[in-house]
């Protein structure tokens, strides 16, 4: 009733071509936005921000770029976590090498050393595809690994092979406070979401997904494999070197190589298919999932049991923590294969039948 | 069906709602509040229990015996990290504004870098009992840092004046070979610019070998013991790396007597499955352990025997079980100290906590008091020095159990004092800070 496009028609191409067609949509993500610049910073407590909205934004713009590379252009990448690093340790050598160097341009800078190395592995992808592609790039997780623990320069001459970064500023702005952190990330991943979003949407975004329904089809249509498979590594590991930068700078302020390591590479794919593979919304569902889901678990499970009168120890909270996750990882599989954002279309789809459906 | 789906999903977000708000709930008066960082699960969890455990046990002990710090009862909630860095920061934002917070110790080397960037805003004091940042002894510079006890610094230059004085002088160690079999993390790291300065000063031969954490697999660096030969091996590790570590020793027929810990690869689950094969293998040690000490005998008597101990009662008094004792009875002496200066029987801000800890003064005769004068050396700490005592033990296993040698040892001042000003300068510089003025030392 309320969600319906009738009565919008579209005059020009360029009305027809935006991002949200529908009026609804349109105002839904204004006000969505609007809540999360001001409504939230006004709510949120100290906890909210700083251990699950900074990190939620900032693996939300992580889980975009590998959807760019997985979802998009179905190259699976097991070294999402390695293009982190480069991102972190490549922006945190220019802050610290460069005096004076503003944080944004490191941060973009950061991007663009992950961008390198991800053009780098994505190399094999003109090969290998499919699962031996993902063993390839895991060789990226494990070189990236090793390259921060054992080149000292990368590290700054630390002794102890762990960096930190203090005194962030934006224009004359510290971003310090938690308040501030969150505008900061949420700045970026909007802005990098758009333009992700108009990409994908974009000449080269349907050669990705080409490329990713059936790469032959696509090779004699005239798309070039190669062109396309090395953006897109290069799109996608700018966009998670960049959340690679951010999360060391923002949310860890110090960190060794450990802070991007194998686990990380699992979760960002997880994220991904979890979320929807090919779409953007999903991977702001998918972070939502892997990153809130375990905190929210590890709080309410001595909560639930305590309102039936049981004591659960922090080992027995833990481990069920994992067990509810696993489970929960595959039983949204099994219902929804196409991840939460088809959930998320099929709920829009009820909702415009609403209150009448067949 | 579809009812039901609707009031589960409206249940998950009251309750997702419920648990994320900020508690507010626990607002009450005259509780200290205590939050516990642990790792329970995964590869460290071996070790990580049984530290836990103490921590917890001891909180359990005080409230038990004597009704908390002079009437202040104590409160805790223990948060798992998984040794994640991760994790570790989220639990400290989740635990760091509860009422009464009082401080904080994370038990990783990870979780402490993070933290240490975040303390000195949230105005909480940081205790890494012998682990942690080895530069932070430097109170000057690290107001909210206390590496007590010891650092990675001091327990290598244990190991090299020990092992100077078993070959007959520190000047016969020229020409030896020692190998440092690390795992290949920061804690693994801290005590290699400590070694390469010895190394300067004697002309011994360092071998550095990492290991890739978690340390299950070491074939490669067991070959490169075998081809060098070390004369002898520090080996710096943590859970499970330890024991594979032993037993790669004993399979590549290295002696283990010739194998030196650090104090966190000297405990029970180190060795126990290895057993007899570990027999002669050396460790540096913080503290005794046994069941004999007056604090873990109070234990055993107000908590375990009501049935109210955190872990196995077998594990009592093991070696990182006193230890986690240790850690929590300094943190409880702050409080008391901190009371003593502040009001006693108030509830003391983590501000407060920290001016305790900077004054600690525990001696024989107040260790005494607290059972454990045979545990630990007396230890004092002020606005220079964070770290209190800079001494250690040596500890041998015979296949069955740890047999602590008498002699304390101590790290040399000479060589770590000017390490530590200069490691802190860089820090400070670094990050664009400045020291603390000595009229800071003196008015809170």
């Amino acid at each position: 009733m309320l969600y319906r496009e009738n009565g919008q028609f579209k005059t020009s191409y360029r009305a027809d071509q935006q991002i949200f067609p529908i009026l609804q949509d349109r105002l839904g993500i204004l006000v969505l936005l609007a809540a999360a610049f001001v409504l939230v910073p006004m709510l949120a407590s100290d906890y909210m921000f700083r251990a699950i909205l900074i990190p939620f934004l900032i693996m939300a713009l992580a889980a975009l770029g590998v959807n760019i590379l997985v979802g998009y252009c179905g190259q699976i990448s097991l070294g999402s976590g390695a293009f982190m690093a480069v991102g972190a340790y490549g922006a945190y050598n220019f802050f610290v090498r460069i005096p004076g160097m503003p944080l944004v341009p490191a941060l973009i800078l950061g991007g663009l050393c992950a961008m390198v190395f991800g053009i780098l592995f994505g190399l094999p992808s003109l090969r290998v595809r499919g699962l031996y592609l993902a063993v390839a790039t895991l060789a990226a997780q494990f070189f990236a690994d090793w390259m921060f623990l054992r080149i000292k320069w990368f590290v700054n001459d630390s002794p102890s092979g762990s960096v930190s970064v203090s005194n962030l500023q934006v224009l004359g702005f510290a971003v310090d406070s938690a308040a501030s952190k969150y505008w900061f990330c949420l700045a970026i991943l909007c802005v990098v979401a758009l333009l992700a979003k108009n990409l994908v949407r974009s000449a080269i975004g349907r050669e990705w997904m080409a490329i990713r329904d059936m790469d032959v089809a696509a090779a004699v249509i005239g798309i070039r494999p190669v062109y396309a498979k090395l953006t897109a590594f290069a799109v996608s590991s700018f966009i998670v070197g960049m959340a690679g930068a951010l999360w060391a700078f923002v949310y860890l302020g110090a960190w060794e190589p450990a802070a991007f390591n194998v686990d990380v590479s699992f979760r960002l794919l997880f994220m991904v298919i979890i979320g929807g593979l090919g779409s953007v919304m999903g991977s702001f569902f998918g972070a939502a999932f892997i990153v809130v889901l375990p905190i929210f678990l590890n709080q309410f499970l001595p909560l639930a049991a305590g309102l039936v009168g049981l004591s659960v120890s922090t080992e027995a909270a833990s481990h069920a923590e994992l067990m509810i996750f696993g489970t929960l990882i595959v039983w949204f599989l099994i219902v929804e294969p196409h991840g939460l954002a088809k959930l998320w279309s099929t709920g829009k789809q009820k909702l415009r039948l609403w209150p009448f459906p067949h | 069906m579809k009812l039901r789906m609707k009031l589960l999903a409206l249940a998950a977000v009251a309750a997702a709602a419920a648990s994320l708000a900020p508690s507010a709930a626990f607002a009450q008066a005259k509780e200290q509040f205590f939050p516990l960082l642990s790792y329970r699960t995964g590869p460290y969890a071996p070790n990580g229990t049984p530290w836990a455990n103490g921590k917890q046990d001891y909180l359990k002990m005080i409230n038990a015996r004597d009704g908390g710090i002079n009437g202040v009862k104590l409160t805790w909630e223990e948060c798992e990290t998984g040794y994640a860095t991760d994790r570790g920061v989220e639990c400290y934002e989740r635990l760091k504004s509860r009422p009464g917070m009082t401080l904080i110790d994370p038990q990783a080397t990870g979780i402490t870098f993070a933290l240490t960037e975040k303390v000195d805003k949230d105005k909480i004091p940081l205790i890494t009992l012998g682990y942690g940042l080895s530069v932070a002894q430097d109170g000057n510079a690290f107001k909210w840092n206390f590496p007590l006890m010891g650092s990675y610094w001091t327990g290598a230059d244990i190991l090299i004046q020990y092992l100077g004085k078993k070959e007959g002088g520190l000047d016969k160690l020229k020409g030896k070979k020692i190998a440092l079999v690390y795992h290949d993390s920061p804690f693994g790291k801290e005590p290699i610019p400590l070694l390469q300065e010895r190394q300067r000063m004697h002309g011994f031969q360092l071998e550095l070998i990492p290991v890739t954490a978690p340390g299950v697999e070491q074939k490669a660096a067991w070959l490169q013991v075998r081809q060098m030969r070390p004369d002898y091996v520090l080996l710096w590790g943590w859970g499970v790396m330890n024991s594979t570590a032993l037993k790669e020793a004993q399979a590549t027929g290295y002696p283990r007597d010739k194998m030196y810990g650090v104090w966190w690869a000297g405990a029970e689950p180190d060795v126990k499955d290895v057993g007899e094969g570990a027999k002669g293998y050396n460790a540096l040690t913080l503290n005794t352990a046994g069941t004999e000490p007056k604090v873990i005998q109070d234990i055993l008597k107000y908590v375990h025997d009501k049935g109210q101990g955190t872990g196995p009662k077998d594990e009592v008094g093991s070696v990182l079980y006193t230890r986690g004792v240790i850690i929590q009875a300094l943190g409880v002496e702050a409080v008391r100290r901190a009371q003593e200066r502040f009001g006693k029987g108030k509830v003391v801000t983590a501000e407060q906590v920290r001016w305790g800890l900077e004054n600690l003064a525990l001696d024989q005769k107040k260790l005494q008091q607290l059972g454990l004068d045979q545990v630990m050396k007396p230890i004092s700490t002020s606005c220079a020095d964070h770290m209190g005592s800079m001494t250690a033990r040596l500890e041998t296993w015979d296949g069955k159990k740890w047999n602590v040698q008498p002699d304390y040892w101590t790290a040399d001042e000479q060589i770590i004092k000017p390490m530590v000003k200069a490691g802190a300068d860089k820090y400070l510089a670094d990050k664009k800070l400045t020291r603390r003025p000595a009229s800071d030392c003196t008015s809170d």
